[in-house]
């Protein structure tokens, strides 16, 4: 019972901030807004279990990526949008997003959840510790994919610097 | 008791506003946090059936995601930046350089 209260406090900040991000006319409320999202989905990481994720989202998501948005807005050095239109096409976008709301409840409503449980359980998880399952997993299983992380990450760093640099 | 769809219906709910952020919005760089934003709806909905299914691969899934959100921002602003250089605006509607 405690456990359904506290979710639904949770999920109505994030929710309200996530609103909150589409609606400021500042870029930079709406990337703070965006911030607090972040942390309600970290809380949200913890209650499912997952601490070492919840960890990775504040200091991946919140720290790193929202600290390069902050920075970029600063830099491009954008006033509030004082003209009135900071949208557009608000109907059609509305009637999308509610159709997309639908779409994803009519598969929660009409699709019983099937498939194996795992070894998994949180019992398991709190004597082995989270960070140490994801560890294992990622070197064995997933060592591949890991390592094509690389690549991309490095890919990123080369097409950033050159997108940026006035001149080469 | 706090069940799967409790989870399920969140994550849909932030995607659908992210969504919405996306197509109503003129700035670039906040169509770019709304984008984030679906992201981590969708990584979730990972987490959540993760727990569920007692399977943790799906948090190894959104490990991978949030490394390519991470290089998206990075090349994403850098393509901001080249833009406010060119036209001293980030609105989408500006962005028109490639049209006939």
């Amino acid at each position: 019972m405690l456990e359904i209260l506290f979710f639904t406090l949770v999920a109505a900040v994030a929710i309200l901030s996530s609103i909150l991000v589409v609606a400021m006319r500042n870029p930079i409320n709406s990337a703070l807004s965006l911030i607090m999202t972040f942390f309600c989905l970290a809380t949200l990481y913890v209650m499912l279990d997952a601490p070492f994720m919840a960890a990775i989202q504040v200091i991946v998501y919140a720290g790193a990526i929202m600290v390069l948005i902050v920075f970029v807005i600063m830099l491009l050095n954008m006033r509030t949008e004082t003209s009135k239109n900071y949208v557009h096409g608000v109907l059609v976008s509305c009637i999308v997003a509610v159709l997309t709301l639908f779409v994803i409840s009519g598969f929660l409503r009409k699709s019983p959840l099937t498939g194996e449980p795992g070894a998994m359980t949180p019992d398991v998880i709190t004597k082995m510790g989270h960070t140490e399952l994801i560890g294992k997993a990622m070197f064995s299983d997933f060592l591949l994919p890991f390592e094509i992380t690389s690549i991309l990450l490095l890919v990123a760093i080369v097409g950033s610097v050159i997108l940026a640099k006035r001149k080469l | 008791m706090l069940s799967l769809h409790h989870y399920l219906i969140l994550s849909g709910i932030l995607f659908s506003i992210g969504a919405l952020g996306v197509l109503v919005r003129r700035n670039a760089i906040v169509i770019f946090m709304c984008v984030e934003l679906m992201l981590n709806a969708v990584n979730l909905t990972f987490i959540a059936f993760s727990r569920y299914l007692g399977n943790i691969d799906g948090q190894i899934f959104v490990f991978f995601v949030m490394t390519v959100a991470a290089a998206e921002a990075a090349v994403g602003l850098a393509l901001m930046i080249a833009f406010y250089k060119n036209r001293e605006s980030i609105d989408v509607e500006d962005m028109n350089i490639m049209k006939l």
